[in-house]
């Protein structure tokens, strides 16, 4: 591992003006914010060639405060407009962060799609089971019979696996961490951008002041253990995507690279001159 | 060379012409030709075409190509371009130029998408949300949708902003024999591209005719739809909400006056047809057999632009009018801008047909 002075570190963010952040206390979005950089530090991706892109929420705040090309969308929109600026200069590094409503409700049809294309992007997507900037309402992840400020009787919906249906929408990459596991999480994050195509990162993540008080789990501090007890790494479990109970973390998916659409385009350009 | 083409064909050569580089569009009748054409053609001059999975991603695809520094184009029809209206807004307020091509179609919902309409008009100016103006082109012929594709680069480029061509599926699907020049005449910005570490993305300096910074330059800058300081970043201050909302009305109102693009004839006459798009057609045709018929002439001022509405220019065009007719098929959109822009002593007539047929020239000859 390379160290990371914290010079390198600070010099990742627009200190100058954007601080302090607008994210409560205990929220566990600056843990991903402040991984997602030292990912890229030990990378060595510079910040003159790296995009990243958001649409609406509290996790879509994020590009806000990092000194690179940063690209805050529409509600749901990240992943469109992430294409668009893939497609126009491949050579950049796309990198899109959103939570579960923004990505999996509103974009949930980009989701998939962009997936199947299979777009050279890295998605980070910050699952807390809710919608923060709002005030608590229950997202495609919130699980069933659980209470939110829009199901104030207990939630009637089935919920998504971020995961699995990232997988099943053909991302070449898919891996779950948690705030509590941040070295797993930074490793997560580097195969991630590391893997060549559309890879998705699900990072669980706690949201006290709306999720953690509606569940009754408690402060920051309670929700970091209760993402400890209830994750399970992936070499403990004998099929991932049976677990219902418990948060399975590690590389679920990693299938062998296929050219991303990108590649596939420069084919086109070269027939389309033939 | 002279070529048999459709007004949806030459939108796109237009736009290959005009350096446009990048498309991101869904199939919708009956603008589909213009995704065909340059899902063919972009390819061979190194451009891209992607076809999305809704025009949402269409329109927010294309936004992602700007900001990178490609000239990008969208095409659609009525329900689409409803779609496409959240991120048009998104165009507006981080300064995007771009493209939105509306072939006009019946509605409202699916209505009749392949029968002609100019339904779209009010859609065109309103269908945002927020508060902006926005520029319109509306051709009338095959060569201008050549032209005025080529045109609303240039204005998108220069001033920044969305520009939205509103054809009608009559011009659309229309074939007419055109020679369309091989060079066209394209804005360039005069002034180099400042030093990163004294550029404002929205500074009041590069409103418009400026050169622009784009993602992947070093400049390391930040767009986002929330009311931003000059430095892109967001507030609520109210003196800066004013500040951008004022910019953004800038852009039109300190160039209106070579914005405004209209065509005219005989303007000196008591009676004046104030048209566009394809019922500008019937709207000649009308004039030419009233002029036969009865010796009188008849004015005719034809909007080759319907937004910004040029209404300082109309008030002084038709100063010597007594009676203006404005034919449109629809139920009278642009009429009451014409309306509240003469003088009260004008009578004011709209003709409509909102059958899908096209309006006939004889429906406007009864008018007159």
């Amino acid at each position: 591992m390379i160290d990371i002075t914290q010079d390198r570190f600070l010099n990742f963010f627009r200190l100058d003006e954007r601080f302090p952040h607008i994210l409560c206390p205990g929220c566990g979005i600056g843990t991903i914010m402040g991984t997602m950089v030292r990912a890229f530090l030990d990378l060595g991706i510079s910040q003159d060639e790296l995009c990243v892109i958001s649409g609406i929420g509290c996790s879509s705040r994020v590009p806000g405060y990092l000194d690179c090309d940063t690209f805050h969308t529409l509600h749901g929109r990240a992943l469109p407009a992430a294409t668009g600026v893939k497609l126009a200069k491949p050579e950049l590094k796309v990198v899109v962060i959103g939570g579960d409503g923004d990505i999996m409700a509103i974009g949930g049809n980009h989701f998939i799609h962009t997936a199947r294309r299979n777009l050279d992007i890295t998605v980070i997507v910050v699952n807390n089971f809710t919608y923060g900037m709002t005030g608590g309402q229950y997202s495609p992840t919130t699980p069933t019979h659980e209470k939110a400020s829009t199901a104030p009787f207990g939630n009637v919906e089935r919920s998504f696996d971020v995961c699995f249906i990232a997988k099943a929408a053909g991302a070449m990459f898919v891996a779950r961490s948690t705030t509590f596991h941040v070295a797993h999480l930074k490793k997560m994050i580097e195969l991630a951008l590391n893997k060549k195509g559309f890879s998705v990162v699900e990072v669980i993540s706690q949201c006290p002041t709306f999720y953690g008080r509606y569940q009754g789990i408690g402060d920051a501090v309670k929700m970091l253990e209760w993402l400890k007890s209830r994750s399970v790494d992936v070499s403990k479990v004998p099929d991932p995507w049976q677990v219902k109970d418990r948060f399975v973390i590690g590389v679920l998916h990693d299938q062998q690279e296929v050219p991303p659409y990108t590649e596939l385009y420069q084919s086109v350009r070269e027939r389309a001159r033939e | 060379m002279r070529q048999l083409l459709s007004g949806n064909e030459a939108c796109a050569i237009g736009a290959i012409r005009a350096g446009v580089r990048f498309f991101a569009g869904y199939p919708i009748t009956p603008s589909t030709e213009i995704a065909e054409y340059l899902a063919r053609e972009l390819p061979r001059v190194g451009g891209t075409f992607i076809q999305m999975e809704d025009e949402i991603g269409s329109i927010c695809c294309m936004n992602g190509a700007t900001a990178a520094g490609l000239k990008a184009m969208t095409a659609t029809s009525g329900p689409g371009f409803s779609l496409m209206q959240e991120g048009i807004g998104y165009s507006v307020m981080a300064e995007l130029p771009c493209i939105i091509v509306n072939v006009m179609r019946g509605g409202p919902a699916t209505g009749t998408p392949t029968r002609t309409s100019q339904a779209d008009v009010m859609q065109a100016r309103y269908g945002t949300h927020g508060d902006h103006p926005i520029v319109a082109l509306c051709p009338w012929s095959v060569r201008e949708c050549f032209d005025l594709t080529v045109e609303a680069v240039n204005i998108s480029e220069r001033l920044r902003i969305p520009v939205i061509v509103l054809m009608d599926e009559i011009v659309g699907h229309m074939r007419e024999v055109v020679e369309l020049p091989e060079e066209v005449k394209l804005w360039q910005p005069a002034k180099p591209k400042p030093v990163r570490e004294e550029y404002y993305h929205y500074d009041d300096t590069n409103n418009y005719d400026a050169a622009i910074a784009s993602f992947g330059e070093g400049y390391r800058i930040h767009l986002t739809g929330l009311t931003h300081r000059k430095d892109g970043f967001p507030t609520d201050e109210p003196e800066i909400i004013k500040w951008n909302l004022d910019r953004l009305r800038a852009k039109i109102e300190d160039n209106r006056s070579w914005l405004w693009d209209l065509d005219y004839q005989d303007l000196g006459s008591e009676t004046v047809i104030v048209c566009y798009g394809s019922a500008a057609r019937s709207a000649m045709e009308a004039k030419h057999q009233v002029e036969l018929k009865t010796g009188r002439r008849i004015g005719i001022l034809r909007l080759r632009m319907l937004w910004p509405f040029p209404s300082q220019r109309l008030i002084g065009l038709l100063r010597s009018a007594r009676r203006v007719i404005v034919p449109e098929m629809n139920q009278g959109q642009l009429y009451r801008e014409v309306e509240r822009t003469v003088n009260l002593n004008v009578s004011v007539v709209s003709v409509q047909r909102y059958d899908g047929e096209m309006l006939t020239p004889e429906e406007i000859v009864a008018a007159i």
